[in-house]
């Protein structure tokens, strides 16, 4: 129903995807709402990996609990480290805007809204195109976001990747010697191998996803039944239009 | 499509049943389909998130909470006392004559169910009352000490006075007869997270 | 003719009110005893359906202003305060932003169903320039609306449209100051903008409804043939081709309403961003002054003027290029208030006008389409050429339209409506 419903709308507005726009996402993925295990790994991740440094500002934990399904007390216990904060608060991070300003040179930004102000296929990308650079000060470099100020705080998990140039390929007649530098290839093993951590990555964009607009659970779950509705009435009406125009020659 | 319709086409055209029924039909889903877009907006008048977070229940520690003192903590905007009744006390409220009050059994007032008894309390000596008087909104002064002065009655038992509107309650926050208030001080929803932690704000069941 | 039109007197209650307040007398004009031709089609949904818009429109946005913080520290927040703390405010929120995209849908189709069949020509130019005023009032309330939310598109967007005035000579750059309250958009502008979208503009938009309307059953529906029913009235004296309002066109509108809510709602639901038309992207990140997004553009229903803006790269007569946009686009929608006295057609709808006037509308809609699409792309050499194009031919129709409807030859406009 869904799908029918996106092609319909992707013929009738055919410039949608340009005014969706966002920089070039070289990997895109389709956000899952309905996959609670995975929306359950990702907020793991993100509380692991993202929180000491990123705010989600607006999202409440005991919503993320209430929509994910996860238990009070698993939330209290494991994801709310700081003694501040509360199961019905926002999930702030427990760095000062100055020390972030600090170590960064900017404050790092809040990630509520961060899947819809750049799409989630930029996300995706941007959380797997991190790269080794040593003229960097954090000693990683970011295909998709140049000169990025972020460390690749995944890299346990990730490992360690590279730009590499596969000479062979290159000798076999590929013209432009630059384009083929850009490879990124995994060259010492994380926690995960390539699949997992992908995996991982895509989970922590369908978390971010649902971040960014949770009422979208709500909408979805409630908008086949307005529709019916909207649909018997439709039918009831026209009927009753008929019924009255029979009297007009 | 006319002939589908029946005989009485020949008529002057009109199926009156036909015509009623579905401008009944049509009225009925339309209201549905009203009282249906109202939900949101009624619903939307409810505590937000927000409101909620800040009305979430409080925890209090009465580990040092000397027998006969009260404590004060606050609750959705409201003082809620948290009162440690000595056995004297007990007996004096327990021993209170009836007649004196308005609502003895509490039958008339508003207390979770399992605030049970003449004290209105999960444990007797424990009391967790509203401190609002149930007349118009002030909040009575603390007078635990039997036939204290200034209450305006002889024989008292120990308990609140209301000094804008000289309601009296006794220590069970049950409220005096002929007196402005309607009915006993309000007992809030509280659970004991353990002896000396009480959540107020959340019933026992949920615990 | 049925049998539905007879009266009753009113009994009990209604009499009573009846000899205080001219309540039944109200209903029987306005709607069982307000005769329109028989011949509507499917354009003629969209009066209605503008009423619908307007109604949600403004219960929504009540219902927002009780959860809103005009404020440039709140106005954010609160926006996703509305989305996720307050209840079902998602839904109020998504209603209220596809309905102001939906407002103008319809108004656009509505106002191309009366340039279809003529229904600004006499004597219904009155009923024309209201709704004009109304479509005007609409675009300002619609500006200002997108301010609210106090994201970058609303903060830029705002920014760029003020801007407009500083082109004005002389005066220009004191009146969007002036505008503004302040030396750029701040909270100050936030605040005016706020009081002007939720209590100024809504009460102009209602009274110019009524005076649309009142003057509207004035003189009386237009119809697809563009011909006046009034002239062929039966011994009741009731119009042959007339039908009354109530009930024919409430039922059939019903229709139309339960169509259009099914659409509204798979926008609602589905795609509240409407592809980032109808929320657009930026929006999502917080006003910042210093820094502009990469890509600005108006909202969809602005576009085709703000192509006709960009379009003016050169300047005339000693007036600079930025001047001229400037006035053009004011042109461009000032010119559709004369529309009545620039058309001299001999008849009303396209039906019977001439092959001119036919390809004249046909190029106009296309080169409005075709300007609200280059509104929203970032511009290009090439499409900039096109955009003049299509501005000559925007303005062709209105200024030759004096010429060609004179000139051309029309065809004989039939007795009674052809259904």
């Amino acid at each position: 129903m869904k799908k029918q419903l996106i092609a319909l709308i992707a013929m009738l507005v055919p410039m949608t995807t340009m005014a969706a726009g966002g920089a070039d996402a070289p990997h895109s993925m389709e956000p899952d709402l309905r996959d609670q295990a995975s929306l359950q790994n990702g907020m793991k991740l993100y509380v692991n990996y993202c929180m000491g440094c990123h705010s989600l500002e607006y999202q409440r934990f005991s919503r993320a609990a209430e929509d994910l399904d996860i238990p009070r007390d698993i939330i209290e216990d494991n994801v709310i480290f700081s003694s501040e904060m509360a199961f019905n608060d926002q999930m702030q991070t427990s760095m000062s805007e100055e020390d972030g300003e600090t170590w960064f040179g900017a404050p790092p930004p809040d990630l509520t809204l961060s899947a819809r102000l750049h799409g989630t296929d930029w996300l995706y990308s941007y959380l797997l195109s991190f790269y080794q650079d040593p003229s960097r000060p954090t000693g990683v470099n970011n295909t998709v976001f140049e000169l990025v100020a972020m460390p690749n705080v995944l890299e346990p998990l990730q490992g360690v990747q590279e730009k590499v140039c596969p000479e062979a390929e290159a000798s076999e007649g590929a013209s432009d010697s630059e384009a083929d530098c850009d490879r990124l290839e995994v060259t010492r093993q994380g926690e995960l191998s390539p699949e997992a951590f992908e995996e991982a990555v895509y989970d922590l964009t369908n978390f971010l996803a649902y971040v960014g607009e949770p009422s979208k659970l709500q909408a979805q779950a409630l908008a086949p039944k307005v529709l019916l509705f909207l649909f018997v009435f439709g039918v009831i009406a026209y009927l009753l239009k008929r019924e009255y125009w029979r009297d007009i020659h | 499509m006319r002939e589908k319709w029946g005989p009485d086409m020949a008529n002057n055209g009109v199926n009156k049943g036909r015509r009623r029924f579905l401008v009944g039909a049509t009225t009925v889903v339309g209201a549905v389909g009203v009282v249906g877009v109202a939900i949101p907006f009624v619903s939307a008048w409810q505590p937000s998130a927000r409101a909620r977070a800040a009305g979430a229940p409080v925890k209090a520690d009465i580990s040092k909470l000397a027998p006969g003192q009260r404590m004060t903590v606050e609750w959705r905007g409201r003082p809620v006392w948290i009162i440690n009744r000595t056995p004297e006390m007990i007996e004096r409220t327990e021993s209170f004559t009836a007649g004196r009050l308005a609502d003895p059994d509490s039958q008339a007032s508003l207390q979770p169910a399992y605030s049970t008894g003449q004290m209105r309390s999960i444990r007797p000596e424990i009391g967790v009352l509203i401190g609002i008087c149930t007349h118009l909104g002030c909040s009575p002064v603390y007078r635990p000490e039997p036939d204290a002065t200034g209450v305006g009655v002889d024989d008292w038992p120990g308990g609140f006075f209301c000094p804008c509107h000289g309601s009296r309650f006794d220590l069970a926050g049950r409220v005096f007869s002929n007196v402005p208030a309607p009915t006993n001080l309000e007992v809030p929803p509280y659970r004991f997270e353990n002896d000396n932690i009480i959540v107020v704000g959340e019933d026992e069941e949920t615990a | 003719m049925g049998n539905s039109n007879k009266t009753r007197a009113p009994r009990g209650l209604m009499r009573w009110v009846d000899a205080r307040f001219p309540a039944t007398q109200l209903f029987q004009d306005h709607l069982s005893h307000y005769y329109a031709p028989k011949n509507f089609n499917f354009w003629y949904f969209f009066g209605s359906l503008a009423l619908l818009v307007l109604v949600n429109q403004i219960l929504t946005g009540i219902w927002l202003t009780m959860s809103f913080n005009p404020s440039a520290e709140g106005a954010f927040d609160s926006i996703e305060y509305i989305m996720r703390d307050v209840e079902w405010g998602w839904l109020i929120r998504y209603m209220h932003t596809t309905g102001a995209s939906a407002f103008f849908v319809v108004i656009y189709l509505h106002m191309f169903r009366g340039l279809l069949y003529g229904s600004y020509k006499a004597p219904r130019e009155l009923v024309w320039i209201f709704g004009m005023a109304i479509y005007l009032t609409l675009m300002a309330e619609a500006f200002m609306g997108y301010l609210l939310p106090w994201g970058q598109m609303s903060y830029w967007g705002a920014q760029v449209i003020i801007s407009l005035f500083s082109a004005i000579p002389f005066i220009g750059p004191d009146l969007a100051q002036w505008v503004r309250g302040d030396y750029l958009i701040s909270g100050i502008t936030l605040n005016r903008f706020f009081a002007l979208h939720v209590v100024a503009l809504p009460i102009v938009i209602l009274a110019l409804v009524v005076l649309h309307i009142v003057a509207l059953h004035e003189v009386g529906s237009n119809n697809p043939d563009g011909i006046d029913i009034k002239q062929k009235k039966d011994e009741a004296g009731k119009p042959r081709d007339g039908i009354p309002f109530h009930p024919y066109y409430t039922v059939k509108d019903l229709v139309g309403v339960a169509v259009f809510l099914f659409v509204f709602c798979i926008v609602v639901f589905y795609f509240p961003e409407g592809g980032g038309y109808f929320i657009e992207t930026p929006n999502f990140e917080p006003a910042n002054p210093l820094q502009t997004p990469d890509h600005i553009a108006p909202v969809w229903y602005f576009t085709p003027f703000y192509a006709i803006l960009r379009a003016i790269t050169f300047s005339i007569f000693g007036l600079e290029a930025k001047f001229l946009g400037v006035m053009c686009m004011g042109a461009a929608i000032a010119v559709m208030f004369v529309l009545p006295w620039l058309d001299r057609s001999p008849v009303r709808s396209i039906r019977y006008k001439g092959w001119i006037s036919k390809l004249m509308l046909a190029l106009f809609a296309a080169s409005f389409v075709t300007l609200g699409v280059l509104g929203v792309m970032p511009s290009t050499e090439g499409r900039t050429l096109l955009a003049q194009v299509c501005t000559a031919i925007y303005f062709a129709y209105f200024l030759l339209m004096p010429i060609y409807t004179r000139l051309e030859r029309t065809k004989p406009v039939p007795e009674r409506v052809t259904g």
